[in-house]
């Protein structure tokens, strides 16, 4: 038998659209499973809703198994809740106590634009791996599997960095709105690779300068790194940094050309 | 406030780039991890002087020393050094305004990348969080920098005025160090002042130490776990050292003796 959670005041921002003002809203839940996961709780709580006629909290999910980086939500002043390493979807109620009082907010950044309640629209991130986070394979069939032999510390440091799937916590979390652990993550896990080696520069150069048109600066706070539901470090910048100085010499007369 | 979306060009596709890029270094300026760059060297120029400024200063505690069979104090003829550097490759002082030129280049560049970089930060969050924020991992010192960096600036132009010009010390002798320390930090609120922006200045420089490693891409396992490690010491050194004057003054151990020779007198008696 799993134990219950009684009384618990949900305290949830509601907004009607990107330009109309918002506010917080109360409700209660009676009484919840420990065992439900956050969204499940607001599944409930929308049920309620509809039940007694109101409308439904809007809010982002999709594979609600931590993968794909659609959920969101500022929990109580952290972004994805007060679990390490954690996603929204993979936040459980027995992280909470009866009784207690939950803040919910979305993301709050100039580019992440309100699109109702608790959804944001997140496609500036999109916009920065589109400058950038590919390699070109235009021509030829897939090549084999192990093909290109890659030392094991340097797979595993790439697949640390794509391990990131794009929720843009870290921009929630950082008191400057920098998505500079989104990119430095999408950078790093390819300029590490042999196969990202042909457009190491031009990548780092384009993500960090469509970044710049969106977000804000870093100045190395580390709150991103401890918001990453994938704990992603702060290396990751330093890497981005580094080959963004290089590509300013490296690529100079390539990529001046207009 | 409403929020809206900008949709920028997509710089890098297969499209090609846009619009010609500015000149090299105000191209690699232009963005804010260009203009991090700036800030760390600059930053390091800035603690390279505040460091050697403080050992230099620590001549205090030599006291006097004898110079052409004469007691002068060592501090003015380290002041005195100094204005004589690289003569005679060139002449007394151009050395020396060439290092305080790079120094009030540095500031100024310093000053500069903050405030654009600031007014980007703030543009990214135009509508603040409604609930309390929960932060982790960013400390006092990480978000106060605007602040301590403006008490830092404004106490550099205190401090140059008090000392170098002698604006602000009724008492003020050209070239006797040891005489114008004395008689400007024997003034209480004057001692006050100096240690509370030291300390401004160690909180700006335990976050700011830190932060230019990653700000320079300089990050490896070999040396990461000293770089918090680093930053304290950097900040603890420059904030013991420099309000241990104030702090000696008003205790009485540096203490101008009117008697001793000053390095003017010494310069006129070898001149003749
Ligand atoms: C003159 C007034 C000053 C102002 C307004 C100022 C302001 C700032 C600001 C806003 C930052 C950015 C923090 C960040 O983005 O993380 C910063 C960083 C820094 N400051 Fe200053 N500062 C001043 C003076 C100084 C001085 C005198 C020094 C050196 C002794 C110094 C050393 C540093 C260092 C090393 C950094 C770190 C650079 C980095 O983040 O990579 N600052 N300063
Ligand atoms: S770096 Fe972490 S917090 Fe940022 S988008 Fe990727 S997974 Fe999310
Ligand atoms: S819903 Fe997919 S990561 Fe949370």
């Amino acid at each position: 038998m799993s134990d219950k959670l009684t009384y618990i005041t949900l305290k949830i921002w509601r907004q009607g659209g990107p330009d109309t003002p918002g506010q917080f809203e109360h409700h209660v839940i009676e009484e919840i499973s420990e065992e439900a996961s956050f969204l499940e709780m607001l599944d409930i709580l929308n049920e309620q809703l509809i039940e007694a006629g109101k409308e439904a909290i809007v809010f982002d999910h999709d594979c609600r198994e931590g993968i794909c980086g659609t959920c969101s939500l500022m929990i109580d002043g952290k972004a994805h809740g007060p679990e390490k390493g954690t996603a929204t979807c993979q936040l459980h109620m027995r992280k909470f106590s009866s009784g207690d009082t939950i803040t919910v907010e979305p993301w709050r950044a100039s580019a992440f634009p309100i699109i109702k309640d608790l959804m944001v629209d997140r496609a500036p991130l999109d916009r920065i791996v589109e400058s950038g986070g590919f390699i070109s394979a235009e021509t030829g069939g897939a090549p084999d599997a192990n093909l290109i032999p890659i030392p094991k510390p340097v797979a595993d440091a790439a697949m640390d960095a794509a391990e990131c799937i794009g929720c843009g916590a870290c921009v929630a979390a950082c008191p400057n709105g920098a998505a500079n652990l989104f990119t430095g993550a999408k950078v790093t896990h390819l300029n590490l690779l042999p196969q990202g080696q042909a457009e190491r520069y031009q990548r780092v150069e384009a993500m960090v300068e469509t970044m710049d048109e969106y977000f804000g600066s870093c100045t190395n706070h580390g709150e991103c790194e401890a918001a990453c539901p994938k704990s992603i470090s702060i290396d990751v910048i330093a890497v981005m940094n580094a080959d963004y100085l290089k590509s300013k010499f490296k690529n100079r007369k390539k990529l001046s050309r207009t | 406030m409403s929020q809206t979306l900008r949709r920028g060009p997509v710089s890098g596709t297969a499209v090609g780039r846009g619009a010609k890029r500015k000149p090299f270094l105000l191209d690699f300026y232009s963005t804010a991890v260009g203009k991090k760059y700036v800030m760390a060297i600059t930053g390091i120029i800035g603690i390279g002087f505040v460091v050697s400024h403080m050992i230099g200063n620590l001549k205090v505690y030599i006291g006097t020393v004898t110079e052409g069979g004469q007691e002068v104090y060592d501090i003015d003829v380290y002041g005195e050094f100094l204005r004589d550097l690289l003569v005679p490759i060139l002449p007394r002082t151009v050395f020396l305004w060439l290092l305080r030129g790079v120094l009030i280049g540095a500031v100024l560049l310093h000053i500069h990348a903050a405030y654009g970089l600031t007014v980007m930060n703030r543009k990214a969050r135009p509508v603040k969080y409604q609930s309390a924020r929960d932060y982790e991992v960013a400390n006092f010192a990480s978000r106060t920098m605007r602040w301590t960096g403006i008490i830092v600036a404004l106490f550099i132009i205190w401090h140059l005025a008090d000392l170098t010009w002698g604006w602000a010390n009724p008492d003020f002798v050209r070239g006797e160090v040891y005489r114008n320390l004395d008689a400007s930090l024997s003034r209480i609120p004057v001692a006050i002042l100096y240690v509370v922006a030291n300390i401004a200045l160690g909180i700006h420089l335990f976050h700011g130490t830190w932060s230019l490693f990653q700000s320079m891409g300089w990050n490896n396992p070999k040396f990461n776990q000293w770089r918090k490690g680093a930053a304290a010491g950097v900040a603890t050194l420059v904030v013991v050292g420099n309000c241990s004057f104030p702090i000696m003054v008003q205790a009485g151990v540096i203490e101008f003796d009117p008697t001793v020779t000053s390095v003017h007198e010494l310069h006129e008696e070898a001149a003749e």
